[in-house]
């Protein structure tokens, strides 16, 4: 069965947004990374993103314990995941009341009629069957007993009943592959690939997919088309945040021809990167899970120490504990890098969802004057560049760098042409290798552009010195509680951090000359901001959008950026922590929105809240 | 391309040996003013250390010394090798990170009991489960000296200080016991007035392969004068201390009439040898897998104040955590080739946009 239904029978649309929910155990996700890997393959643009409960297994059947996935695909270039999905398919009454509320007036219900027994309905509120009552009018709604179709379908396999009826996401998945015209040999053979070793599971689930799609097409179901979208000429793969992290340290290693070191204590939604680096040990990766957050933090400092490129991951939770150890490495001076998976929340909040509320933390969460340099990716694949400019940072300046990513990029994928490696940054490192004072070695004696002192590892004879956190001499590294040596230190860890903002890219913007509004934005807010602006834009606003890549030091150009427009709106997912920076450094009146609900903006609401200000309501 | 794996080996660094012999105590020695309170028991342990290093053939600059914060803390800034003051608690978690990328040093930790085994418990047990190759020196002085004066977590219950002026409430705890507990493959404790006990205790821990922890009754002569009294005054000497020798028969006090008898299931006695014999005696067995009687042997006593055990409780081999990294780094490499970065970036589904 390779065919899909001609296209003339198509509906032809230019993008769709599909929403996959059912049951945490109901493979969900699996479903939509699979439909979004066949998206990608056949050309699209995408966007996607999980929402899945912090519990592993939540009480089967409750709203609680709905996981969900949301893809945007389109023919042109999209920039999130969508706002309201036009498509929603759900598994079971939970899936249906949790996420109903999201669907866009008129859209496509794809529901498995099976799970709506009287139990199920009861156990989430429904006091009668939506699907019956009317209270669906508004929405198209396909039912399809998805169950007994799969069971049917698996029957031949002879497997028990619970693995027959787990393979009905499979049923799911070929039947919105039929509806939306995927590729479905890639899927056949993925299937193959991930069930090898259970030749009956593999059976089963290769059946319900067939099952799935061919009910779609007997049942002439609405079938639609959204065509490749041009992007530009190269060779793509889909990535998400967390996976383009851990690839851009290993590129990191490998430019700056030092092994990696990662210490780690498993966070959500931080853990992905320890996982995917332990995967590659044949680059000379080493990761320890640690005991805690410290130890975390403190192997990768003393990796460090030792000449490796030291990276500790974490989220929210795990960058207060590890607060004093950064101030350490800053006054240490070596090279370190923090990287924080923002989740939403102050505590343990909600660890699954995202917000940039720890923005401030990075700036200033530590005792004493010790600024430390931050880096933000600002989409899945960015997130790839922001761990080599990170690490880049960290060895050029000696210092600490926090790199800030968060929840929704950390989980969320998109397509992603791959770099070639003539591109990637040069990250030269030259350990010191012999005295630097005749035939003295002076530990703090610094490069005179950058600011930074030498780095000598252990094992280097004739270089032995001694460092610590106690407030040391410039040049010496010894001990000193000389008033002037402290001031003179402060200021120069100051100016040392200042430098970076001769060595990074000056900051862009775009949109209109003549703008009223300047939206200023960093992190993940990027995708939100860029389709709202093309909206409005297309309503004849005339506004332009620059997005910080570096929160510290800003980049040398900002003030001057801002400056050129008469008003400056900043939109983050926290209650206006940029919007306070740009204040206090620049004295501009920056208006803020802010959204704190652990989910990203909607381009829509973006648009209305950035509407009411240029309208002045 | 594949990644290219240039270790600090290849960036210039000597092999151990070169230039290891002639290292001696005065090359050691920092330009800095030692700062310990004149009569600290740190300047006998700062002494024997620097004297055994020498001895191993291992060059100065592949030593490091790395410590968290207190008075025993200040020790690397004292040591002309490379090395790190880092912050309260964390030394053996930052040492774990040195010793873990570099097996090609020899990494030692400084702390006391309150560095160690409270505000830094939790990794220092599990840099003794992990059996990290660091040589872990813990300087137990049964205080808080730096901040002058309050209870430690080696304290004993009613210990009256600034912090408890009407007497800890809280049960210490035995360091070796800890350590053996927490898997520990080297365990060792001496004192820090004995000046030929303690640098033989510090070779062995020094030439032991794993993770080596040496308790060191240290005594605070400002805030916690005498407490190892018991051993270290002139009866207490030959009457209390209860040198552990391997293959022999546990025998201590004048002519070594005491000894430690095994009276059934990991309980120890001290006994006549003059009423029992010497073949009643158990003998020490360093490197018995089951560390039950060498947990045994570290409860003889309550505290210092009674016969207590000092030298090596337990030596024994398992693989060694920065080594066993590399074995898998090297297991990785040859399985799945070398890293290739052009080919990782590549993995999985892929497409071509023309």
């Amino acid at each position: 069965m390779t065919t899909t239904a001609p296209t003339q029978r198509r509906t032809a649309l230019d993008r769709v947004v599909i929403r996959f929910a059912g049951d945490s155990g109901d493979g969900m996700q699996l479903a939509g990374d699979r439909f979004t890997s066949a998206s990608a393959l056949f050309g699209n643009d995408l966007a996607t993103m999980p929402d899945f409960p912090a519990e592993i297994r939540a009480p089967a059947g409750t709203i609680a314990g709905v996981s969900a996935f949301q893809i945007h695909l389109a023919d042109f270039d999209i920039l999130t995941p969508g706002d309201e999905p036009n498509v929603l398919v759900a598994m079971n009454p939970a899936a249906l009341r949790g996420h109903l509320g999201d669907v866009a007036r008129g859209g496509l219900l794809i529901v498995n009629t099976d799970a709506f027994d009287e139990r199920s309905l009861d156990k989430v509120g429904y006091a009668s069957n939506p699907l019956e009552d009317g209270s669906l009018d508004g929405y198209q709604v396909v039912g399809v007993p998805m169950t007994t179709l799969t069971l049917e379908a698996v029957k031949e396999t002879g497997i028990g009943r619970k693995d027959a009826e787990r393979s009905k996401n499979m049923f799911a998945l070929g039947l919105l592959s039929w509806m939306y015209g995927r590729p479905v040999e890639p899927s056949l053979r993925w299937i193959e690939r991930k069930f090898a070793t259970r030749p009956a599971i593999m059976q089963a689930n290769l059946l319900a997919f067939k099952a799935g799609h061919a009910f779609g097409e007997t049942a002439e179901l609405a079938a639609f088309e959204v065509p490749p979208a041009t992007l530009a000429p190269g060779r793509y793969r889909r990535i998400t945040g967390n996976q383009a992290l851990a690839y851009g340290l290993i590129a990191a290693s490998t430019q700056a021809k030092l092994p990696l070191f990662l210490g780690s204590y498993p966070i959500t939604p931080a853990s992905d990167i320890l996982h995917e680096l332990s995967r590659h040990k044949n680059f000379g990766v080493r990761t320890v899970q640690a005991e805690d957050e410290i130890a975390a933090v403190g192997m990768a400092l003393g990796a460090a120490f030792a000449g490796h490129i030291g990276v500790t991951t974490t989220s929210g939770p795990g960058l207060d504990l590890k607060s004093e150890t950064i101030g350490l490495a800053g006054t240490l001076e070596l090279p370190l890098v923090v990287i924080d998976i923002q989740r939403a929340g102050p505590s343990t909040g909600m660890p699954t969802k995202t917000e940039q509320a720890d923005l401030l933390h990075a700036m200033f969460g530590r005792h004493g004057e010790l600024p430390v340099p931050i880096v933000a990716p600002y989409s899945p694949s960015s997130c790839f560049w922001a761990a080599l400019e990170a690490v880049r940072i960290a060895v050029r300046f000696m210092t600490p760098v926090i790199l800030l990513s968060d929840a929704y990029l950390a989980n969320s994928a998109e397509p992603w042409r791959i770099p070639s490696l003539d591109k990637l940054p040069d990250i030269g490192v030259r350990f010191a290798s012999r005295p630097n004072a005749g035939d003295a070695f002076l530990p703090y004696l610094r490069d005179e552009i950058t600011l930074a002192r030498p780095w000598a590892v252990p094992g280097t004879p004739g270089l032995e010195h001694r460092i610590g956190g106690l407030e040391k001499a410039d040049g010496t590294g010894n001990i000193s509680y000389d008033p002037d040596n402290h001031q003179h230190m402060t200021l120069m860890r100051h100016a040392r951090v200042r430098a970076i903002a001769e060595d990074i890219e000056p900051l862009e913007w775009r949109g209109d000359d003549d703008a009223d509004v300047l939206v200023l934005g960093w992190g993940s807010s990027y995708g939100p901001i860029g389709a709202a602006m093309r909206r409005l834009r297309q309503r004849g606003y005339r506004i332009a959008h620059a997005h910080l890549k570096h929160l510290n030091p800003f980049p040398r150009n900002t003030g001057e950026v801002l400056r050129r427009f008469p008003r400056v709106v900043v939109p983050e997912m926290n209650m206006g922590q940029l919007a306070r920076l740009v204040r206090a450094e620049f004295l501009i009146d920056t208006v803020s929105i802010t959204k704190v609900a652990g989910r990203p903006f909607r381009a829509s609401e973006l648009e209305e809240r950035i509407v009411e200000v240029m309208d002045g309501r | 391309m594949a990644a290219e794996q240039v270790s600090t080996r290849e960036r210039g660094i000597t092999e151990p040996g070169g230039g290891a012999a002639g290292l001696t105590r005065g090359d050691l020695v920092t330009d800095q003013e030692v700062r310990w309170c004149p009569g600290c028991g740190d300047y006998a342990i700062l002494a024997a250390v620097q004297s055994v290093l020498p001895e191993l053939g291992i060059p100065r600059e592949r030593f490091v010394f790395m410590s968290g914060i207190g008075c025993s803390s200040r020790f690397p800034y004292y040591m002309n090798t490379y090395g790190v003051h880092g912050i309260h608690g964390r030394a053996p978690a930052i040492a774990t990170g040195i010793a873990t990328t570099r097996p090609d040093l020899n990494v030692w930790v400084i702390t006391g009991d309150g560095d160690g085994l409270s505000i830094g418990g939790n990794h220092l047990i599990h840099a003794l489960r992990r059996n990290v190759n660091l040589t872990i020196l813990l300087f137990n002085n049964q205080i808080y000296g730096l901040t002058k004066g309050q209870y430690s977590p080696t304290s004993e219950r009613g210990k009256v200080t600034k912090s408890t002026p009407f007497g800890s409430l809280e049960q210490p705890f035995n360091p070796v016991s800890l350590a053996l507990a927490a898997e520990a493959t080297f365990v060792a404790r001496t004192i820090d007035v004995d000046r030929k006990h303690l640098p033989e205790v510090l070779r062995r821990a020094a030439a032991h392969r794993g993770a080596s922890f040496v308790e060191i009754y240290q005594n605070c002569n400002i805030f916690n004068d005498g407490a190892f009294l018991a051993l270290t005054s002139k009866e207490g000497r030959s009457a209390n201390r209860i040198y552990l020798e391997h293959g022999k028969p546990i025998r201590f006090g004048p002519g070594g009439s005491k000894g430690v008898r095994a009276t059934g299931l990991a309980k120890l006695e001290i006994v006549d040898v003059d009423e029992v014999g010497e073949e009643a005696l158990l003998v020490h067995d360093e490197h018995r897998d089951d560390p039950g009687l060498a947990f045994a042997l570290s409860r003889l006593s309550d505290g210092p104040t009674s016969p207590t055990p000092l030298g090596v409780f337990r030596d024994v081999q398992r693989p060694v955590y920065g080594e066993a990294m590399e074995e898998q780094l090297r297991d990785a490499a040859a399985r799945q080739g070398p890293g290739d970065l052009e080919a990782l970036l590549n993995s999985g589904d892929t497409w071509v946009v023309d």
